[in-house]
């Protein structure tokens, strides 16, 4: 299941030319506010109709301009979670979950019911009414009744922008479970950099209307060419791990591509796969195995490219037994050390974040 | 109840229950219409709006006189609908109360179109592409969102067009006439009472039973409206 997008619009001022395919898992749309994420996202769900181009979901056609062919909305299969939740105020929650199952007039699955309600933990919410939840409440239940409808892709349009940093850490991590556990592939909308890294397998960066770069996340991520579509801020590395061992010392050690991490004490049970993201700027590079220095993770690799970027600096990508990982450096000290394509150096990464679940199959060589 | 009877004299109690009678009819058949109306008018762009627009207005404009001369030009027993109507269905709309029932709903249309057109335009557009996008055809999308949604709105028309109706007078004099029993509405009745000498009481009589109808009916849609508003989560 794919989907294959080709649009063309023309507005007052902005023209929109967005080409890219969104592949199982979760593929990231990302961009800065005005880049023309969420027209796009209207276009597939039929909200808004281009002036040229196609939108192909699996093998069945829903908009191609040429042949006058513009599926309506109702009869797409999209779940549709907009940035305002956007609940029917005259139902209550139970109620505007179970619309969309209703208006397609598909048959109750109380498996599939039970199950989805508990994932989102709304359980005590279902006789509520719209106006008594809580923004974070809003956007589960609307998720919820996305999910509810029988969809065959979920659109998400920046699900948690409206909310506050708690709020966000609650949903993010149901978010997840979701691009695990969904069979379906998901369109997430974003211009956070967190939650891209988070989520996204893939990654379709846009700029004033324009898809400037796009690819599995942890290639994008650690591919110097792709560092002005998607700014500083999300270049490094993303890698795929898995928890091998929880320590006395406090320490988890996790078992990557590139070699062993560890990690200040994950509540993971032995097993679980992590993805592991490194920013580019908190990776330095050393020629030998470094001795006498307090950073734990240390990964070996193979210099693939060099890139000067942003006035002093250099970009290094390094291949790690398979994974790609992008260091920023300054181009003085690369020169100093005679950094060259094919060289081995030691990435000594300074900070790690991790979060829960797989990277996706698209990652460079540490899949299957 | 026979003391209501007594205290306005069959002939009052007649027209009281004619113009009930109209008003209902009048309303509950002209109310689909005017939602249908108000949402094209609130939803829909296409040439030629700002004239049906100026249509939908015009009984309120226009002198009701006039209204009523024009109704009776087309829906009299010799002109080209009426005749129509009474060749195809039987029914004749010309000095009978079925046609006081067309003139009231003609009047009140406007009333009710504006108040429903607005109710209509403050439900948001972006729930009916929620519901869309979530299988709703138009009609669901109509049936299960705009509609209950509206309910407020189409209370309120249809009062102000019930009030409209049970008040109308000059299109409906100009219709079908005055005839006691058959086209006398309670305000043809008052008209009535007033032209002859000694009627007074009987027309005040009439008058304080207009008051406290039309209190009654602001009264009793005020209460639905509340409890509408509070089942479509508005309160």
């Amino acid at each position: 299941m794919s989907l294959r997008v080709d649009l063309q619009h023309r507005f007052d001022g902005f023209e929109l030319d967005a080409k890219f395919e969104a592949p199982k898992g979760v593929t990231a749309l990302f961009g800065p506010s005005g880049s023309g994420k969420t027209t796009v996202v209207n276009a597939l769900a039929g909200l808004m109709t281009p002036q040229s181009g196609s939108v192909v979901l699996e093998d069945e056609v829903l908009f191609n301009a040429q042949q006058g062919l513009n599926i309506a909305p109702h009869k797409r299969a999209f779940g549709y979670v907009f940035q305002d939740a956007r609940l029917f105020p005259h139902m209550s929650v139970a109620a505007n979950l179970d619309y969309g199952r209703r208006m397609r007039g598909h048959a109750k699955e109380r498996t599939l019911w039970s199950h989805t309600i508990e994932m989102l933990g709304i359980e005590r919410l279902l006789d509520r009414y719209p106006t008594a939840l809580s923004g974070g409440e809003k956007q589960r239940v609307a998720i919820g009744r996305a999910l509810l409808s029988g969809p065959k892709m979920l659109l998400l349009d920046e699900p948690l922008a409206a909310l506050d940093a708690d709020r966000r850490d609650e949903i993010l991590p149901t978010l997840e479970r979701l691009r695990d556990e969904a069979q379906m592939p998901i369109l997430y909308v974003s211009h956070s950099v967190s939650e891209v890294a988070r989520l996204a397998t893939t990654i379709v960066a846009m700029k004033s209307g324009r898809v400037l770069h796009t690819g599995p996340a942890a290639e994008v991520f650690a591919d110097p060419q792709s560092a002005d579509a998607i700014g500083p801020q999300m270049m490094g590395a993303l890698l795929k791990a898995r928890a091998v061992q929880h320590h006395e010392d406090g320490l988890t050690e996790l078992s990557a591509a590139g070699g062993t991490l560890w990690l200040p004490q994950i509540s993971a049970q032995i097993g679980a796969e992590f993805r592991v993201r490194v920013r580019a700027q908190d990776i330095m590079l050393s020629l030998k195995q470094p001795q006498d220095i307090s950073a734990l993770n240390v990964l070996a690799g193979q210099i693939v490219a060099i890139k000067a970027h942003g006035g002093a600096g250099a970009l290094v990508q390094l291949n790690c037994g398979g994974c790609s990982v992008l260091a920023q450096i300054t181009q003085r000290s690369a020169k100093a050390m005679n950094l060259a394509v094919g060289q081995t150096v030691y990435a000594v990464l300074k900070s790690v974040s991790v979060a829960h679940g797989d990277i996706g199959a698209a990652t460079t060589g540490a899949h299957k | 109840m026979s003391a209501i009877v007594d205290f306005l004299g069959p002939q009052g109690w007649q027209a009281v229950l004619l113009s009930l009678k109209v008003s209902f009819w009048a309303v509950l058949c002209s109310l689909p219409f005017a939602i249908a109306i108000a949402h094209v008018l609130a939803r829909r762009v296409f040439p030629g709006k700002q004239l049906l627009n100026g249509l939908v207005h015009l009984p309120l404009i226009l002198p009701p006189v006039v209204t009523g001369y024009l109704l009776l030009l087309a829906f009299g027993r010799t002109a080209p609908i009426g005749a129509w109507l009474e060749q195809s269905f039987g029914l004749v709309l010309a000095f009978r109360w079925t046609g006081a029932v067309l003139a009231a709903a003609v009047m009140g249309f406007p009333l009710m179109v504006r108040a429903i057109r607005l109710s209509i335009e403050a439900v948001d557009p972006k729930l009916e592409q929620a519901a869309s996008t979530l299988g709703a055809s138009r009609w669901r999308v109509f049936t299960s969102i705009t509609l209950p949604l509206t309910l407020p709105g189409i209370l309120a028309g249809g009062v102000l067009g019930f009030a409209k109706a049970v008040g109308e007078f000059g299109a409906t004099i100009t219709f079908v006439s005055n005839i006691p029993g058959q086209t006398q509405t309670l305000p043809s009745a008052i008209y009535a009472f007033l032209q002859v000498p000694g009627g007074e009481v009987q027309a005040i009589r009439l008058v304080t039973l207009s008051i406290v109808l039309a209190l009654g009916a602001l009264f009793l849609s005020e209460v639905l409206a509340r409890r509408i508003a509070k089942r479509v989560g508005q309160a």
